[in-house]
Parts: structure tokens; sequence; C-alpha cells
């Protein structure tokens, strides 16, 4: 039945393995089989993944419940066990964590067994995944164009049909705005509601695991089974109240709010036809649509980019070669220690990843660090008042996810500013914590639009929910991406 | 214009080698990117406090028991350099 396979989501693949149609060793194989030609192909492929099983680990083929073994594909940066976990970076290439990051260890026990690790741009600095040390991922929609980043390798092997669902994390928006270029679902959760420990930490005030997948109700099932509090993770939550696959079809009632600050000025005109036009279809559905105000909100991305940058220069001390990784000698400094450090650093980490280090060095430095980590977090207080003031008059804010559809292999990457423009519209909800999803909500140009949609923080079933009803009425066929 | 010196000087903290051919770049782009997020400086922020994380976790603390922790042998498995005891470094002493 593999003719078949591949149009079966992740959900509907558990129930065909629940009711005996389908066993989970078949679908382990289809999944692991199509991803190992995809790496194979080198230049040829969509560079999607920087390590495919040999073969299903044991216990896999068994089909265990609730998830029925259905395959699952994460990015580089959560450390696996004997598995390489590299973070897109050089520095890190062959390391073999001797852990589990928590919430791939969940799924796994769900009965989610780890077939891939994805592409991403190097430590999650990026919105392409050009920045990997392991080349670029192409989009499956036209392979001349990214993918969004940095989850980009999850994303498109999602898309693409490479993976029937997998998981990224998102710091600034790099799980849905790659998800918005690739015409699938991300989402971000709540800040604190899934467990951080053993991902290679970006900016850990910020980052946050979450699901990529082919529908709504694939990101419900998973993102339920990666909830919860993890005492190895002194920032996660129990995840309050519960959380289901969403069943909702209609809106009534329900108030959206589209801040005017993040549906305007700067975003694409396509992009805003097909995102007014999802509006209409909500509006269809029952929901109330009105303005709201998010004044802070065009001063998110220069806060973004003093914290962000300060926690990962911090974060990505470790990388010094000692501990793991690379080590480099500088030839004519041996028995420097510090010349080791600072040679290593510097063959070891890409452009992007070194300009953040400086960035981050540069805004916590004695003298600059009132006038730029301080007030940063300081406009961090204030988005969060917005958003709280906002959720006053509403249930939940919709925006365009990212500004325009995907871009042309290298049409950004001499331009670091018009590379961090693609996280305008996702970087507010990324400093107030609160989670927010993108579904695809039709085409501009042949190619994929998002449309986000945040709530304040826990209410994810109530994204979750919303998301639903209006991907039923907007019926996004991605299947022109599938390979 | 963050100048050259500056540039050095911010490496130096990050314990990051810069070819020569990396410095001018790396001045150019952190001023453009430090011009863009200076325009935080325009806001009205008197009195308002930090947000350092989104989450109150004050008093997360478990209980201080002992339990099993990772074995020597694999904690030094990735090294480039160990020895039965630990982490192998050029000397601190030298250079």
């Amino acid at each position: 039945m593999s003719a078949g396979l591949l149009e079966l989501g992740a959900a509907a693949a558990r129930a065909e393995i629940d009711a005996g149609r389908l066993s989970a060793a078949e679908l382990f194989d289809f999944y692991r089989d199509r991803a190992a030609a995809d790496r194979d192909a080198d230049g040829s492929g969509l560079g999607c993944f920087t390590w495919v099983a040999a073969e299903a680990p044991a216990g896999a083929r068994d089909g265990s419940p609730p998830l029925a073994g259905v395959p699952l594909a994460v990015k580089d940066l959560f450390c696996t066990r004997g598995v390489p976990s590299q973070s897109g970076s050089r520095i890190l290439e062959g390391y073999l964590p001797p852990y589990t990051a928590t919430v791939v260890s969940r799924l796994a026990e769900a009965g989610a067994p780890l077939f891939a690790k994805t592409n991403q741009d190097e430590f999650a600095m990026g919105s392409s995944t050009e920045n990997s040390g392991f080349g670029p991922s192409r989009n499956p929609w036209d392979r001349d164009r990214v993918p969004g980043g940095s989850s980009g390798g999850s994303a498109a092997a999602v898309a693409a049909g490479l993976a029937p669902w997998a998981l990224g994390t998102d710091t600034g928006g790099s799980i849905r705005q790659p998800a918005a270029l690739c015409g699938i679902v991300g989402m971000k959760p709540t800040y604190g509601s899934v467990s951080r420990y053993g991902m290679i930490a970006f900016a850990s005030s910020l980052d946050q695991a979450g699901p990529l997948t082919r529908d709504v109700g694939d990101a419900a099932l998973l993102l339920l089974h990666m909830v919860g509090r993890d005492p190895c993770d002194a920032t996660s939550l129990e995840f309050p109240g519960s959380l289901a696959t969403p069943t909702a079809e209609r809106l009534d009632g329900v108030r959206l709010g589209v801040p005017g600050e993040l549906s305007g000025e700067g975003i694409e005109a396509g992009v805003l036809d097909a995102f007014n036009a999802a509006l209409e279809q909500a509006r269809g559905l029952g929901a109330e649509i009105t303005g709201v105000t998010l004044p802070h909100a065009p001063h998110a991305l220069a806060a973004y980019y003093v914290i962000a940058p300060a926690e990962a220069s911090s974060n990505l001390a470790r990388f010094d070669g000692v501990r793991y990784g690379m080590r480099h000698i500088d030839d004519a400094r041996p028995e420097d220690l510090v010349a080791m450090y600072t040679r290593t650093r510097h063959d070891g980490f890409g452009p992007e990843v070194k300009r953040r280090v400086m960035l981050g060095t540069y805004a916590l430095s004695s003298g600059y660090y009132d006038a730029y980590y301080g007030r940063a977090q300081q406009v961090r207080t204030k988005i969060a008042e917005d958003f709280r003031a906002a959720f006053e008059e509403v249930d939940l804010i919709v925006t365009p996810t990212a500004p325009t559809v995907a871009f042309e292999l290298g049409e950004k990457t001499g331009d670091p500013l018009a590379m961090y423009l693609n996280d305008y519209c996702t970087v507010p909800m990324s400093l107030a914590g609160i989670p927010a999803i993108s579904i695809p909500c039709g085409l501009s140009e042949g190619l994929p639009v998002g449309i986000q949609i945040a709530g304040p923080a826990f209410s994810d079933a109530r994204v979750l929910d919303a998301a639903h009803a209006l991907e039923g009425a907007l019926g996004f066929d991605g299947s022109a991406a599938l390979v | 214009m963050i100048t050259r010196d500056e540039v050095l000087h911010v490496a130096r903290l990050a314990r990051l080698e810069l070819s020569e051919d990396e410095i001018e770049p790396m001045a150019r782009e952190l001023s453009a990117v430090s011009d863009y997020v200076a325009t935080i400086a325009e806001l009205d922020l008197d009195g308002v406090p930090p947000t350092s994380h989104v989450v109150d976790i004050s008093g997360a603390l478990r209980a201080d028991e002992p339990r099993e922790c990772l074995p020597r042998e694999e904690a030094l498995d990735q090294a480039p350099s160990a020895g039965e005891d630990g982490f192998l470094v050029p000397s601190p002493q030298a250079g």
C-alpha cells in the first residue's frame, strides 16, 4: 500500500496502524528510505537531513501506543544519545551526546520513534537554513528558494512528505516562519510548557520546542505528548488545563484582533491579499474581526536583536575545544590555551554565529549594558503589557506569519538586517512568551502564505481549536510539494 | 560607527579570533545592526521594570539528594583530548 502511504497524515497513519491495516515497521521503513534517498541525492535533493537511521530502534517496529510508531524527524539541535547532534555547526561535527533531550525521549516513549535528524541554521541563527554548516536546505515548492529557518530542514521534510511529522525549535520565529514558507503547520507553544533539557541552547529565555506537521490535528497530537514539567529544566511548568486533538469547526463569537502594526507596512501585497482572504473565511465561520493595537510591536525586533544575541554569546561560550566538538591549535602558539579557544571558535563558527556572538558580547560589555540590554528588557515588558491589554478586548490575535513568501537562495545572505526582518511578525509573541501557530492560508505567486494565530499564555488549546476551524474552511492543498 | 579597535576589543572578550579580512565587514555589519537596535533609545521607558524571563522561576528547588550521574568515561568520551582523570588542554601557564 506504499502508493497511499504518502497521502496519510501522521494521525491517519496512526489510525491505520491501530486498525491493523498498516504495520509500524512498514511505515518506519517507508519514511526512512525516503529520507535516505534525499540525503544521498546530495545537491539534487532538498538537503533536509543531517542523519538518517540505518534501521528502526529496538521496540519501534511494534507500533506501541499511543502514537503507534509513527516515526519522527527532529531538528539537529536536539541531543540524541549516540546520534550526531550538531546544531548545524561544524564546531560540533559528529558530536554524539551521552543523553537524549527530554522531549525526544517522551515522544519515543509515547510511540513516535526517532528516524532522522533535520538540517537547520547554525545554532538556530537564521531565517533561511542557508547558515547551516552542512549546506542549505531547499523549498519543495521551488528548489531555487529557501524553506525558511531556522527549522528549515524539518519544514521542508514535512512539506515534501519525507517525514510524517517533525520537531523544530522557535526562538524568534524559527518554527512558524519556515512552516509558512513551506505551506505546513508549525506551532510555538507557551514558553515553559515544553522542557528545553537537551536542546543545544541559543537564547534560553526564548527557545521553545514545537511541532511541524501537515495539519493542525497532527500538531495537537504531537504537542499533547510533549508538554509537562521536567525536573531537568527549572523553567518548565506543569501544563495547566488539558490539551486534546481539536474538533472545532466554527468560530462563532470568537473575537480575532488584527494589529495594524503587524499587518500593513512592510508586508508584501500578495501575502496581505491571502491574509485578508483568510480573515473573510474566519468571518464566515462566525468570528468577529476587530483592529487592535500593539504600540511597541514595531520595536520588538530591535529588542530581540539585543536579547537573543546577548543570551547566545553566553550560551555559546561553552564551545571552546575542551569538552566536545572541534579543537584547533594555533601552530604558531601550540602551548597557548587562549589561542586554542580563539582559533577553535574562529574555525568552527560560521559568519552569522560570529556576528551574533560579537553583537551579544558588545551589548553586554562595560559601558553599553544599560543602553542595550537593560533597555531591551524594558521593551520586552512593554510588549508583554501590550499583549495583555489587547487580550482584554479580543480572544486571539492574527497576523501574517512572514512578510514575504519564500525568497531565492542567496537573495538575503549579504544583508543581515534584511534577513532579520523575516521575523518581524513572529518576534513579539516570542518576547511575550505566548503561544502562536502558523497555518497555510493560500498561495501568492504559486508559493505558500501563512497566517499566524496567537493567544494568551497557556491558551494553546484555544489557539489549536481556532486554527483547526480555520484550516477546515481554507482547505489549503499542499500536495504540490510532495516529492 | 563601530571602529576596528572596538571590534578587536569585543572579539577578545568573546574569545573569538577574527581573520584580517573578517574585521572590516564585521565592523560594518555590527554598526548597521547596532544602529537599528538603537531605535529603542527613542522610547520613554522611565520606571519600566525589565523582563529577563516570562516565567516566574523563583523557588525552583529540588531536594538535595544524591543520585546517579554521568559515568566519567562517558563524560570524557567526546573530548578532543582526554586523560583518565579529565580533559586535557594546553597549560594555562604557557603563552
